[in-house]
C-alpha cells in the first residue's frame, strides 16, 4: 500500500520544511497535487531554477524542498555543486527515482543507473523513502539539512507514495 | 565596438549609482565582475555575491523576495546571465513579487570572458520582461538617468525590470574577499535582522528545520 501523499506533505510540514518548489514528476503527482491544493507550491521552469530558489528562501529564512524528476539532478548539478554546496545552503530534494530497475522508458534507464553515484560523487547524502521508514527517513534528512547545512536527498521509486 | 559604446557609462559606474541610492534593500549580484564591482564600489551586509551558477541570480534573488515579503530585494544581473536563466523570467513575470527589482547591466558581451558577444546585442531582454508579465519596465543609458530610474523602480510595485545599457569596459577590481560560507551567513542575518512595513511575526516556520531553538527565526 502506497503512503498518502497528504500524510507525507503533512510529515514535511510538521518536521518544519515550508518552501516548496520543483518541477513535476509523475511519481510525485499526488505530492504535487496535494502542495498545489494547498496553496504551498511555488512553480519553476527549470530544476536549476528551483534549487537558486531554495538557496535564497533558506537565506530568506524558510526551510526549502525541491520536487523533481531525477533527470533534473542532471539540470541542476552545477547549482547544487557551485551554489548550495560551497555557500552551504540546504535544501531538501525530493526525487523521483526513474528508471529505477532499469524499468522504465528509454530515457530514464541511464540516469536511473547512475543517480546514486552521482549524488554521492558530489557528496550529496541521500535515502531512499520506504513506506514504512518515511518518518525516520525525513527525520534525517531534516538532521543532515540542520547539522550540515547542504542539500539532502530523499529517492522516492514508484508507487511509495500515492 | 558599439557606435554609442563611447558615451555609455562603464556597468561598475552602473553599479555604484545604484549602490548610492540603496538604503536596506537585499541585494543579489550575479556572478563575474558585477559581484566583484559591487563589493569593490560598496560592500554591505544586505549584498549577497554569487561565484559560480551562472545563470541563477534571478532565482537566487526570487527565493529571497517570497520569503521576505516585506523586504525590498534586488537583483544585479548581466545579459549573460538572463540569457542563460531566460525561463527564470517567466517564474517572476508569473509570480509577480511586488518587492522584487530586477536591474540588468547589459553590455553585450560575455566580460568575463574575452568579450565574446551575447544575443543581447539584437534580442531586446526589456521586450520579453514586458511580454512575461513584469508590472514595470525600464530601459536607460546613462548613469543620471539610472539613479532617477532605480529610485523610481524601487518605490513602485513590482516585479519591475530596469535594463541599463553599459559600455564593455571593466574598471579596476579585486576579487570578493569573503568566504562563501560566511557570505551565506551574513546575508542570512541581514535578510532576517529587520522586519519590513506592517509585518507582526517573522514568515518562516514553525520550528523544527531552520528556525532557531528559541523559536524565533534566524541563523543559530
Amino acid at each position: 500500500m502506497p503512503f498518502p501523499a497528504k500524510d507525507f506533505v503533512g510529515l514535511l510540514q510538521d518536521a518544519g520544511f515550508d518552501f516548496f518548489t520543483g518541477v513535476p514528476d509523475s511519481t510525485l503527482a499526488g505530492t504535487f497535487a496535494t502542495l498545489i491544493e494547498r496553496r504551498r507550491f511555488i512553480p519553476a521552469v527549470r530544476e536549476d531554477e528551483a534549487v537558486g530558489m531554495a538557496a535564497g528562501a533558506y537565506m530568506g529564512g524558510q526551510a526549502p524542498v525541491v520536487l523533481m524528476q531525477n533527470s533534473g539532478l542532471g539540470t541542476s548539478l552545477n547549482a547544487l555543486i557551485s551554489l548550495n554546496l560551497i555557500y552551504r545552503q540546504p535544501c531538501l530534494l525530493l526525487i523521483s527515482w526513474r528508471g529505477h530497475d532499469g524499468k522504465d522508458a528509454p530515457e530514464h534507464l541511464i540516469m536511473g543507473q547512475v543517480m546514486k553515484p552521482q549524488l554521492e560523487l558530489v557528496g550529496i547524502p541521500h535515502r531512499t523513502l520506504t513506506v514504512g521508514t518515511i518518518k525516520e527517513d525525513i527525520a534525517w534528512a531534516g538532521a543532515v539539512f540542520d547539522k550540515q547545512r547542504i542539500p539532502v536527498a530523499l529517492l522516492v521509486t514508484k508507487g511509495i507514495l500515492s | 565596438m558599439r557606435p554609442d559604446d563611447g558615451v555609455l557609462a562603464s556597468r561598475g559606474r552602473a553599479i555604484g549609482a545604484v549602490l548610492d541610492v540603496l538604503t536596506d534593500e537585499l541585494v543579489v549580484v550575479c556572478n563575474g565582475f558585477p559581484s566583484r564591482e559591487a563589493y569593490t564600489q560598496r560592500d554591505r551586509p544586505e549584498n549577497f555575491y554569487m561565484i559560480g551558477s551562472m545563470g541563477v541570480a534571478s532565482a537566487i534573488g526570487l527565493g529571497v523576495a517570497l520569503a521576505q515579503p516585506d523586504r525590498r530585494v534586488v537583483v544585479f544581473d548581466g545579459d549573460g546571465n538572463v540569457l542563460m536563466g531566460m525561463g527564470t523570467l517567466a517564474t517572476i513575470g508569473v509570480l509577480k513579487p511586488a518587492n522584487f527589482l530586477h536591474i540588468v547591466f547589459d553590455n553585450e558581451v560575455y566580460g568575463s570572458t574575452g568579450n565574446q558577444p551575447t544575443l543581447s546585442q539584437t534580442v531586446p531582454l526589456d521586450a520579453i520582461a514586458s511580454a512575461v508579465g513584469y508590472r514595470n519596465v525600464q530601459r536607460v543609458r546613462a548613469c543620471d538617468d539610472l539613479a532617477e530610474a532605480a529610485r523610481t523602480l524601487l518605490t513602485s510595485e513590482g516585479p519591475s525590470f530596469l535594463l541599463v545599457k553599459v559600455s564593455r569596459q571593466v574598471e579596476e577590481v579585486g576579487r570578493v574577499e569573503i568566504e562563501p560560507v560566511a557570505m551565506t551567513e551574513r546575508f542570512r542575518k541581514a535578510a532576517l535582522a529587520k522586519r519590513g512595513f506592517g509585518s507582526a511575526e517573522p514568515s518562516a516556520g514553525r520550528g523544527g528545520i531552520g528556525a532557531r531553538s528559541d523559536g524565533r527565526t534566524g541563523p543559530r
